[in-house]
């Protein structure tokens, strides 16, 4: 007989493994899907320093291995395979992955977001090529040379600081006048001297067949185009959600995102969104965690809202 | 089979030479995205004997990855015949890198 487990959750990252976490630990059967390795995007941060509980800073892989350690130990069961489809409603639920299909009695969706790229041509064959998505991994290779960040978040600050200790000359791109990100970071940027900033400006193109050798960009106010010749460009311009597998399932904002508010509930009986997949406003690790805890504990009521066949009799 | 380093010094003999098809792995070990896919490698390298996995650590190897143009990690490339046939940027999954190798 197939197994079919109270919670299957989607994603291993600080959300999944918070689920899968409270969901194990309240007793149900868990099953945990990830699609990679553990952590998400947080595997990618090289130091994580406003988790409340590592005052010393803690590198983003290790902390994402201790989530799924976490989970595992409370009972979870981690298999590692990439959804491919879904039948999310219904009493049971089914997903195909690479890995063989699942089947569940609730659905925490957890899968998080990647890297949104800046959709120009040549983007992809320049990836590698002097297009970068991760600063903390390819900073080093742009020592003493001209870099521009795009972006105005809080990623896009830290990555051109973390650059500007780094590259010779660090050009920030920004579509606003001003920075979302965090004060200290704000200020931290300002004070760096190797540090510039092109405001109200859009990048057009990307220059450079073989390897990037510049950008094309436009002031947003006038509309004149410039070129500035960079050896590099760290693409920072926010995340897109991995839901492609849920379109026409579900119902996702424009952004791809699954409406849902704190109580982690969709559309869906049974399905819950949790951490960076769901639409709201600020995403943190803590954050994600927070929607895991409560992801799990609303599947667990709804599970017992729920008769189970054969175990009750059903002449209510 | 497991995962072979090679340096400089081995790179001809091991890469270039192999009879096998080689998926080629640039990496550094202060790179997150690195270790995450660090066991899918090994994964390949014990599942897939028809294929070499090869990695070469670009802070010990600084040439090799001069040579081949890296400015990113994990960067990989499928080689076969000494000549590079494929190559892919950043985190794949175990299904993207035995497609890579085609």
């Amino acid at each position: 007989m197939v197994k079919i487990y109270d919670v299957i959750v989607v994603g291993g990252g600080p959300a999944g493994c918070t689920a899968a976490l409270y969901a194990a630990r309240a007793g149900l059967s868990v099953l945990l899907l990830e699609k990679l390795t553990p952590g998400g995007q947080m595997a990618e941060a090289a130091w994580i320093e406003n988790d409340p509980g590592y005052p010393e800073g803690i590198d983003g892989l290790t902390l994402g291995q201790r989530m799924a350690q976490a989970a595992r130990q409370a009972g979870a069961e981690w298999i590692t395979g990439k959804v491919l489809s879904a039948e999310p409603e219904g009493r049971e639920k089914t997903l195909r992955t690479t890995a063989g299909s699942f089947s569940g009695r609730t659905l925490i969706l957890a899968m998080g977001a990647g890297h949104r790229r800046l959709g120009l041509a040549g983007e992809e064959a320049l990836t590698g090529r002097g297009v970068a998505y991760c600063a903390a991994c390819d900073a080093p290779f742009y020592r003493g040379k001209t870099v521009a960040v795009v972006g105005g978040g809080s990623s896009a600050a830290a990555d051109a600081l973390l650059l500007s200790r780094i590259a010779g000359r660090v050009i920030l791109i920004h579509r606003r006048d001003t920075l979302r990100a965090e004060k200290a970071s704000r200020e931290a940027l300002f004070g760096a001297k190797n540090v510039t900033f092109r405001w109200n400006t859009a990048v057009t193109a990307l220059l450079g067949s073989q390897r990037l050798t510049g950008l094309r960009l436009r002031d947003t106010d006038t509309g004149a185009e410039t070129e500035l010749p960079v050896d590099g460009l760290f693409v920072s311009v926010g995340r897109a959600p991995a839901t492609e597998f849920l379109r026409g399932r579900m119902t996702l904002d424009e952004k791809g995102y699954l409406p849902a508010d704190e109580s982690t509930e969709t559309g869906l009986p049974g399905v819950f969104a949790a951490g960076d997949v769901r639409a709201k406003p600020f995403r943190q690790i803590v954050t994600a965690q927070s929607d895991g805890a409560t992801a799990a504990h609303a599947a667990a009521q709804y599970l017992e809202s729920q008769p189970r066949r054969g175990l009750r009799p059903s002449s209510q | 089979m497991s995962v072979t380093h090679v340096n400089q010094n081995s790179f001809r003999q091991e890469v270039l030479e192999s009879d096998k098809p080689v998926l080629l792995d640039f990496w550094a070990p202060w790179c997150g995205p690195c270790r995450m896919i660090a066991p899918v490698l090994d994964e390949i390298a014990r599942e897939h004997p028809e294929i070499k996995v090869c990695k070469v650590n670009v802070d010990e190897e600084p040439e090799l990855a001069n040579q081949f143009g890296i400015v990113s990690i994990p960067s990989l490339f499928a080689i076969r015949g000494g000549r590079v046939v494929n190559r892919t940027v950043g985190v794949s999954s175990k299904q993207e890198l035995l497609d890579l190798m085609g």
